[in-house]
């Protein structure tokens, strides 16, 4: 088995649009929640969430391209772009042919399905755009990466809800380290904001009229959010031969599947995933340091998720370092697991935890430390990304600061 | 819209909508029941109230779907937010 490194990171978030922004409001403890702008959500029981503010397509795109492409797509493109601007590859022949790319999303191109039934059931049109298809299959992401660099190895893309694009970069991790490919462009992207979709939050009852509260005993539900993150992974010893600097070391991945409820989480489910994580990397639970948690700020998921790690941990779970960053960028759904391992490796790297802001009060229920509200330094080496979807399908990575 | 407000009446439209959202025996629903007898869990009610919004053309608050969690609470609540729709305009 060949060891996995990170040689690039990129990120599009509520908190920026590009990978420095994302660090400095992580460190800073920034909100990137606000009053929704790009969906008129004149009847909706919540009006706040984490879109990507001052996005322009034609920055990033010819106007052509931008047509041709959803919002969630270009998103990706965009992450990628900057992961593979940081790890320094050349793409040769070779590399063009052999190398992966898996995506995570969730949704897909949503608004553009959206958009072409509300000219058909709504505005009584009889034709919908005729790039409807491809602008909404959820590998568009992966495909347009895939167009971008001329990249023709193993590209696919996973769609299991929240937990997508930790699904994908799990997958990316395989491919790499079992030889397949020697770099994976791997991540997720999302963009979920139409006024269908937020509907359809709306009638699950789980978005907070306010903020995302993880782990706060008044937290009152999710913040949706918009964004995309891409890591650059690539086995450690074609890293060191074209002399890159890997930034952190991917050194396992658990899965399971909760076999329980369609939406409510399973404690026993996500502790599994857990330990086979550690299992995978042949890592013991007292050497992980820091925890970013899927922690949505649902009153269920936050507790099962509490419980979960007291299960995986035992006693070790006291000494965690535990946040949630979706306090700050919003749930971003399939590209959460990406967003969140961007987070993990630049928490570590760095030696500044991210906090779980908007944190007001201690739930008896959620009884680990949480890094309320302020940053913290930390020397930390090992660090996991949780994620555990609706439908109980579960992914954990482990992250080694290198 | 007097005749939602029957008590009899409207706890039977309840326990019918309930039986009829969770695929059980309408016998089998009572107000007497609490939601952990008749197998319901958060979701079943967030989609038993979505039934019930559709069917008396009210809007039940989050919060309120979070605190009920047997029939008696429920007919009470869906009572309050009828009576509250069909009452006049203060300003």
């Amino acid at each position: 088995m060949r060891r996995v490194v990170v040689t690039g990171i990129g990120v599009i978030s509520a908190l920026g649009r590009d990978r420095e922004s994302f660090q400095k409001a992580l460190h800073e403890g920034q909100c990137g929640i606000a009053r929704i702008k790009g969906v008129e959500n004149y009847d909706l029981r919540f009006s706040n969430g984490a879109e990507v503010k001052c996005y322009d397509p034609l920055e990033h795109f010819e106007p052509k391209t931008a047509d041709m492409i959803d919002r969630f797509a270009q998103l990706a493109v965009v992450a990628a772009r900057e992961a593979v601007c940081q790890s320094g590859i050349e793409w040769t022949r070779e590399l063009r042919e052999t190398s992966a790319i898996v995506t995570g999303s969730c949704v897909g191109g949503q608004a553009t399905e959206n958009q072409g039934f509300y000219d058909v059931y709504k505005m009584g049109k009889t034709r919908v755009h005729p790039m409807t298809i491809p602008k909404t299959m959820a590998n568009a992401g992966a495909s347009a990466i895939s167009l971008e660099y001329g990249i023709t190895g193993p590209a696919f893309t996973i769609s299991t809800a929240c937990s997508s694009s930790a699904h994908a970069i799990g997958q990316a991790f395989s491919l790499v380290r079992s030889g397949m490919s020697e770099v994976a462009l791997t991540g997720g992207s999302e963009a979920p904001f139409s006024h269908g979709i937020l509907k359809a939050w709306e009638a699950m009852r789980v978005v907070s009229p306010t903020v995302c509260r993880p782990f706060s005993k008044d937290r009152n539900g999710m913040i949706l959010g918009e964004g995309a993150a891409m890591l650059v992974l690539e086995s450690f010893d074609h890293a060191l031969a074209r002399g890159a600097k890997p930034i952190a070391e991917l050194v396992g991945f658990g899965m399971s599947s909760d076999a329980h409820h369609i939406t409510q989480p399973s404690a026993e489910g996500a502790a599994k995933a857990v330990r086979m994580a550690l299992q995978c990397g042949g890592i013991a639970p007292e050497q992980i340091g820091y925890v970013n948690a899927h922690g949505t700020g649902t009153t269920v998921n936050d507790i099962t998720e509490t419980t979960a790690l007291h299960l995986a941990f035992g006693d070790h779970a006291k000494h965690l370092a535990i946040s949630s960053t979706k306090a700050m960028h919003g749930h971003t759904l399939g590209a959460a697991g990406a967003i969140e391992s961007a987070a993990t490796i630049l928490a570590l790297s760095t030696g500044i935890l991210p906090p779980t802001i908007h944190f007001n009060e201690c739930d008896p229920e959620c009884d680990l430390d949480y890094i309320p509200n302020c940053p913290r330094e930390a020397d930390i080496e090992y660090g996991i990304s949780n994620s555990f979807a609706f439908g109980g399908l579960n992914a954990v990575l482990v992250w080694r600061r290198v | 819209m007097a005749e939602d407000l029957n008590q009899e009446d409207l706890t039977q439209r309840i326990l019918r909508i309930i039986a009829e959202t969770q695929r059980k025996d309408p016998a089998t629903v009572t107000i007497d029941n609490s939601f952990e007898e008749l197998g319901i869990d958060s979701m079943d009610g967030v989609n038993i109230v979505f039934a019930l919004e559709n069917e008396f053309d009210i809007n039940v608050p989050d919060e309120e779907v979070k605190n009920i969690r047997n029939v008696r609470d429920m007919v009470e609540g869906v009572r309050t937010l009828i009576a509250q729709r069909n009452a006049p305009a203060t300003s």
